[in-house]
């Protein structure tokens, strides 16, 4: 087990055409460190980086304390799972998480003994046998994680690993990543585009764009206090709502001036940090869930907004109610109870203590 | 009257269309309409393959002069003439031999052109297919012309580093050799092309996953590469020994079976047998050897090949 140090680092296709701009990251001991992002974002390639699997254009990696920019994979003591499980078709079960320990020249009984514990772990015992075909995708999957488990590496990569299971299976999966990760505690570098499976599994999250990381903490962190705007709308599902707005201070308080005449107050706490931007144009950013049905309450700062629903949603435990602003598709998180329909007015509440501003012309939450 | 008449017409009528209709229910159902589209393949292969096959088997109990039935008499007498034995060595020896080198050669140039990148790898496939698209009697005279011992470009070669001439078509073991060399040449880009298609099918995955659990180069070759392609290899292997097996045409052109029949080949012989020498019944014997020792070959490596299929896809 070890720590993960990625200083700098670059890369860079033919053409100049840059992919991973000069990241910096320190991974801890044991840590669960998520790396997520949309497609195209450097994420994978970063993984990619660290497995070895990809040359290194500019920077450093070091696992362990060791730079390994120039060890081949198979030194750098690492285990990676990948999105298509890449489970060696010709080979059993046994044989597949057998097989790293059996090219390090393993004693026999030792290699039997690592994968029928990994086996125990991930419940795939009855499988051993079986070549990957007979396998449904959940247990290839489980499989493909015993051959990480056996190798007991230094450091977990995980590549999208469940992007092709379905979505029950997926939630069941994710589990089971957490469980193994409890159980054999290794540094785990997990690569997803799914915001949800950042959150549920990381204990930091780090939101790549476009090549550089846009933030890195533990998934409330980034979801209470984003930095960005990118990470505010990537991180949260429905994602946040933005709305173009104007703050005017009038006699010490601050006022947001939202499309369609609309205003609504900034709560006394925040306005010595939102002074500054008095007078000027902002962007309001209010989480679907902190946009909600109005019901008294004293502690949110709530702020009445009267909107017309262009669709309602109704999905059991709540009800997502889409609207649209002036040109802006905001998404309200609604009581299953509440008696809303498509055209009728609606008193919505903003939880203003919940609420982001955006300074427009850098994209940083203020 | 009148109605007896209709119900009879009716009735007649009736019938008529329960067979019309049992006749397109018949064409449509999808084994009469499968068994219909394969008759033109079936009919190839009887004329072509299955007919001349029995015809074979029946010439090959007549006498020489093909009066009367002469039962195993022409096998018998093939079983005691070394040369008959001869030529069945050199068949398997150069089958064997001229298969395992196609092989080989042909999966390492397809290793070689699959590193190369895409854009320079579509010329030098082009080069390396011109072997194989070339007529096999054209490149078997060229050869033919650079293994004469006294003018040919091969010996003069050799004496640059000062290696004594070598007779190529005149020396028994340098002729089988000659015609395995012309052989290889003429046969490698078959499986170069196929097993560059194999390896561009095996997933990358597998080969990153085989780095990081510690496989060297070498490893990844045996581990994964060679089982991912086992099936194709088995194929083509089997193939090209049906066709290396049967070779006619690279013998006839370059050696002529010479010198003293040793160079001959079932094909090869059956033909100077049946045909040159006239003993039609002996070289229907000779031909009919080929199909035996294929049909063994041809069922292992068909099975093993099905049950990897099962086992993998």
């Amino acid at each position: 087990m070890a720590q993960v140090s990625l200083r700098k680092i670059i890369k860079a296709y033919e053409g100049g055409v840059q992919a991973v701009k000069g990241i910096d990251l320190e991974i801890e001991d044991h840590e669960f460190v998520v790396l997520v992002g949309p497609s195209g974002c450097g994420k994978s390639t970063t993984l990619r980086m660290i497995a070895g699997l990809e040359e290194i254009t500019g920077g450093e990696i070091a696992i362990g304390g060791t730079v390994v920019n120039d060890i081949p994979p198979r030194d750098r003591d690492i285990a990676m799972v990948f999105q298509n499980y890449a489970l060696y078709p010709h080979m059993s079960v046994y044989d597949n998480m057998a097989f790293g320990l059996t090219l390090r020249k393993f004693p026999k009984a030792e290699i039997d003994k690592r994968v029928k514990e990994a086996a125990r772990i991930l419940d795939i015992t009855p499988l051993l046998d079986r070549k990957p075909k007979a396998l449904s995708g959940g247990q290839r999957q489980r499989v493909a994680m015993g051959r990480a488990i056996v190798r007991d590496p230094k450091v977990f990569l995980f590549d999208e690993p469940l992007s092709n299971l379905d979505a029950k299976l997926r939630v069941q999966m994710r589990t089971e990543i957490k469980k193994v990760h409890q159980t054999v505690n290794t540094t785990t570098i997990y690569v997803t585009h799914d915001q949800v499976e950042a959150m549920t599994l990381a204990d930091r999250v780090v939101v790549m764009n476009h090549g550089i990381i846009e933030q890195v903490g533990p998934p409330q962190v980034l979801y209470h206090t984003p930095a960005t705007r990118f990470v505010a709308g990537f991180i949260g599902s429905p994602s946040m709502n933005f709305i173009a707005a104007r703050l005017e201070e009038t006699s010490g308080a601050l006022r947001l001036h939202l499309p369609a005449g609309m205003s609504v107050d900034v709560p006394e706490a925040r306005v010595a940090r939102y002074r500054a931007y008095a007078g000027k144009d902002v962007i309001f950013g209010i989480r679907p869930e902190h946009l909600t049905d109005d019901k008294p309450t004293d502690k949110t700062n709530p702020a009445p907004m009267m909107l017309t629903p262009e669709v309602i949603e109704p999905m059991g435990m709540e009800t997502l109610a889409h609207f649209k602003l002036e040109g802006t598709e905001l998404t309200a998180r609604l009581d299953p109870a509440t008696p809303a329909s498509v055209g009728q007015p609606l008193r919505l509440i903003a939880h203003m203590d919940q609420m982001h501003l955006i300074d427009p012309t850098t994209d940083k939450v203020i | 009257m009148a109605a007896d008449g209709s119900l009879a017409v009716s009735g007649v009528s009736s019938v008529s269309r329960g067979r019309a209709n049992t006749m397109q229910r018949f064409a449509r159902r999808r084994s009469t309409i499968a068994f219909m589209m394969t008759v033109p393949l079936l009919a190839i292969i009887i004329g072509l393959v299955a007919y001349p096959a029995a015809y074979a088997i029946y010439l090959s109990t007549l006498n020489r002069r093909m009066t009367a039935f002469a039962g195993t008499l022409n096998f018998e007498l093939l079983f005691d003439s070394n040369t008959f034995w001869n030529v069945a060595f050199q068949s398997c020896f150069f089958a064997i031999t001229a298969v395992l080198l196609k092989a080989s050669i042909g999966f390492w140039l397809a290793h070689m052109l699959h590193h190369i990148p895409n854009k320079g790898q579509r010329k030098w496939r082009g080069m390396l297919l011109v072997p194989w698209v070339i007529p096999p009697a054209l490149s078997t005279l060229g050869w033919w012309w650079m293994f004469d011992p006294s003018y040919s470009s091969i010996n003069w070669l050799l004496a640059v580093i000062s290696v004594p001439e070598v007779p190529w078509l005149g020396h028994p073991w340098a002729a089988r050799i000659s015609i395995i060399i012309v052989n290889v040449w003429i046969g490698t880009p078959f499986f170069m092309i196929m097993y560059l298609a194999a390896l561009k099918s095996v997933p990358e995955q597998l080969y990153e996953a085989a780095m990081i659990d510690g496989a060297s180069s070498w490893q990844r070759l045996r581990y994964v590469t060679l089982p991912m392609m086992a099936n194709i290899i088995s194929i083509t292997v089997l193939f090209s020994l049906i066709v290396t097996f049967a070779n006619y045409d690279i013998v006839r052109v370059l050696t002529n079976g010479g010198p003293r029949d040793l160079t001959h080949v079932f094909a090869s012989y059956a033909f100077q047998v049946g045909i040159l020498s006239g003993n039609i019944p002996r070289g229907a014997a000779v031909s009919l050897f080929m199909f035996p020792i294929l049909a063994i070959c041809a069922f292992f490596v068909l099975r093993s090949v099905t049950r990897r299929n099962k086992e993998q896809m």
